[in-house]
């Protein structure tokens, strides 16, 4: 009830403001454009901080006029972008997996405007869907952690239980593997809704856990979770490897690495397009080959990432490039075996739970 | 994994897991218990720990004093439930209504707050590991004490059966010259105290900060917890220690090879756990249940 009642708040107050600016819109040369965050908020030192990151540089190099727009809940999605739209800005950018139903009934319904989506496939000839091949970045964390286990077990912890986080697992399985064939994989999901991606006090627990079974570092793709799982392994003296931002800053010498997924990227581009009037809808991909996906590099992990490791790390993206190592994609195998015959003890046993095909990755 | 051996270490380490999943359980669940006893209906828990841990973050994150941490933590919760018990006490409004007009207040507010202090949305800075109470056991046992206080409190105390007598028959309360109104008052702002040091464990004991919405709903498993104890200390202490090991449960066999082949069970049943065990106790599996008489009439 109280999410019917803030959807209705917020519908009136965008309601209200649409009045005021209305009239303005067409003599306004300016460019609006708004953004829709996910749950987690600007700040939430990961994905939607990625998104706003992107947002804000675009609007500080082009002469843009930006919305942001923060969403309390799911309820919320639907109101936010459609106040967007209603109030006439010509790109509005939805960010996150879980708008896209409401992306899917709005942007119909607003043939002039043009969407975007993180995270999602839109099909809508007025929606750019912006993707990431979250397994190729994650196969790198994955060596990077299978070479620098001492335990020969490593931890990974995802937020929502969704086929998006199962990519990554997926990949980071098969880089360990191929760093560490013996290596032990822990896996734990935070939660089965939405609350799983703010729940610190469980990602701290989680971590816990598995430390205490033997894990010394732990990838992390749980968003504002995360900082949770990085107090644990600050208090544990293990490590941590982040997601979607550069996270190496947060526990600087504890966070090896981060799974960067360049969504700032994505939406700075978009923005540009939009500006100068290039924006052209259908899917965009970015992948390891144009830096989409990454792993994150600087000085607060310069001193725990070898030159004879990196080295190693960029001939397996060589490899990737030229198709000698082929990662799994969840997407397309729906189950989280991999490939190596070892160490199969998540077996296929899940992936009847889940066997639609490739289209849902907007799910 | 091979379960056999690891499996005194998993039980060890299951029931430390648990009791540190129960610890705000259990402080929620007791502000909800002196609350709902004087017979105000109280669904703003969410909002007392919200309050609560981002508070005592944010005053650490400024003055680096714990001390003070602590009591600003305690007066907000202690603040919000005044908003509560004005609601609820003083104009009589329908008290889940009011409880969640609080909870959305609380949930507006604080991203606001922080974003006028720290210009972050919704969020304290990282606090270091000095700045946090790193130890579980200052927490367990000011719970523990917690248990046994509030159930002499109702047993022995004047106070205690006054709020017990507000929550059952408000009518001969006020015959024997003693104002139910102003019993509420102090059940409500008491409720707020206690519930405030589940949030502050949240944010500074379990955490480094406060993040968005960091309760997770504990507000509420916590009502589900008290329900379950039929409005009774020590029985709502169990089902608080219930619900953490039950979601301790989860987490651990999540990765724990069950079938024949290697294989955990499927994440989404092993999920399911908690909340299953949360609806069979809300569906009445405990029994007749004995809310307090006059529970949500103004």
């Amino acid at each position: 009830m109280g999410r019917l009642l803030l959807a209705v708040f917020v519908g009136l107050f965008l309601g209200c403001t649409k009045k005021e600016s209305g009239p303005s819109v067409s003599s306004d040369a300016k460019v609006k454009v708004g953004l829709v965050l996910d749950k987690g908020g600007k700040d939430d030192k990961s994905f939607n901080a990625a998104a706003f990151k992107g947002a804000s540089d675009a609007a500080k190099d082009f002469d843009i006029e930006l919305k942001v727009v923060e969403s309390p809940d799911d309820a919320s999605y639907e109101p936010a972008i459609r106040g967007l739209a209603e109030r006439g800005f010509q790109l509005v950018i939805t960010v996150g997996f879980a708008q896209s139903d409401a992306l899917k009934k709005i942007s119909p319904q607003f043939p002039k405007t043009h969407f975007a989506i993180v995270d999602a496939m839109v099909d809508v000839p007025n929606v750019a869907s912006l993707l990431f091949s979250e397994h190729e970045g994650s196969y790198l964390v994955g060596y990077i952690a299978g070479s620098k286990t001492e335990t020969g077990t490593v931890g990974f912890i995802g937020g929502m239980d969704v086929d998006l986080i199962k990519r990554f697992e997926l990949g980071y399985r098969e880089g360990v593997l191929k760093a560490n064939p013996k290596a032990k994989i822990l896996t734990n999901y935070v939660g089965v809704s939405s609350e799983a991606w703010m729940n610190p006090t469980k990602g701290r627990e989680l971590t816990l856990s598995q430390i205490g079974r033997g894990a010394d570092i732990i990838f992390s793709a749980a968003g504002a979770t995360n900082s949770g799982v990085f107090d644990a392994v600050e208090e544990k003296k293990k490590f941590a490897i982040g997601v979607d931002s550069n996270q190496n800053w947060v526990k600087p010498g504890r966070v090896l690495t981060s799974m960067m997924k360049r969504v700032d990227l994505a939406v700075y581009n978009t923005i540009k397009a939009e500006k100068e009037g290039k924006f052209v809808w259908g899917n965009k991909f970015f992948g390891i080959a144009d830096k989409g996906v990454d792993y994150a590099l600087d000085e607060h992990n310069a001193a725990l990432i070898s030159d004879e490791l990196k080295k190693k790390v960029e001939q397996v993206r060589t490899d990737i490039l030229s198709g000698k190592i082929k990662v799994s994609d969840y997407y397309v195998t729906r189950t989280l075996c991999p490939k190596s015959p070892l160490n199969c003890d998540r077996s296929q046993r899940r992936s009847g739970e889940s066997g639609r095909t490739t289209q849902s990755v907007s799910q | 994994m091979g379960i056999m051996d690891t499996q005194l270490s998993s039980v060890t380490e299951w029931l430390a897991s648990g009791v540190r999943m129960a610890i705000p359980l259990l402080f929620a669940a007791y502000g909800g218990l002196l609350t709902e006893r004087s017979g105000i209906a109280n669904i703003a828990l969410e909002a007392y720990l919200l309050m609560s841990s981002y508070t005592a973050a944010a005053v650490m994150a400024i003055t680096h004093n714990l001390y003070l941490a602590i009591s600003a933590g305690m007066l907000a919760a202690v603040l919000t439930a005044g908003i509560f018990g004005f609601l609820t006490v003083k104009v009589k409004a329908d008290q889940i209504v009011a409880g969640m007009a609080v909870n959305i207040l609380v949930m507006g507010i604080l991203p606001v707050t922080s974003n006028a202090l720290f210009s972050v949305s919704g969020q304290t800075p990282t606090l270091s590991l000095n700045e946090r109470i790193e130890q579980t056991w200052p927490f367990v046992a000011i719970g523990i004490l917690l248990i046994f206080v509030t159930h002499w409190m109702f047993a022995k105390t004047r106070l205690g059966l006054r709020i017990w007598a507000a929550g059952e028959n408000p009518d001969a309360l006020a015959a024997q010259g003693v104002l139910p109104k102003s019993v509420r008052w102090k059940a409500v702002l008491l409720g707020g105290l206690v519930t405030s040091i589940g949030g502050i464990y949240l944010s500074i004991g379990a955490g480094s900060g406060y993040t968005r919405n960091m309760s997770a709903g504990r507000g509420y498993i916590a009502l589900a917890a008290l329900i379950f104890g039929k409005w009774k200390p020590i029985p709502t202490a169990i089902g608080c220690l219930l619900f953490g090991l039950a979601d301790a449960l989860q987490m651990i066999l999540q990765s724990v090879s069950i079938f024949a082949d290697g294989s955990p069970l499927p994440t989404q049943f092993v999920q399911m756990i908690p909340y299953v065990l949360t609806i069979l106790v809300l569906a009445g599996f405990v029994g007749k249940v004995s809310a307090p008489k006059s529970l949500n009439t103004p």
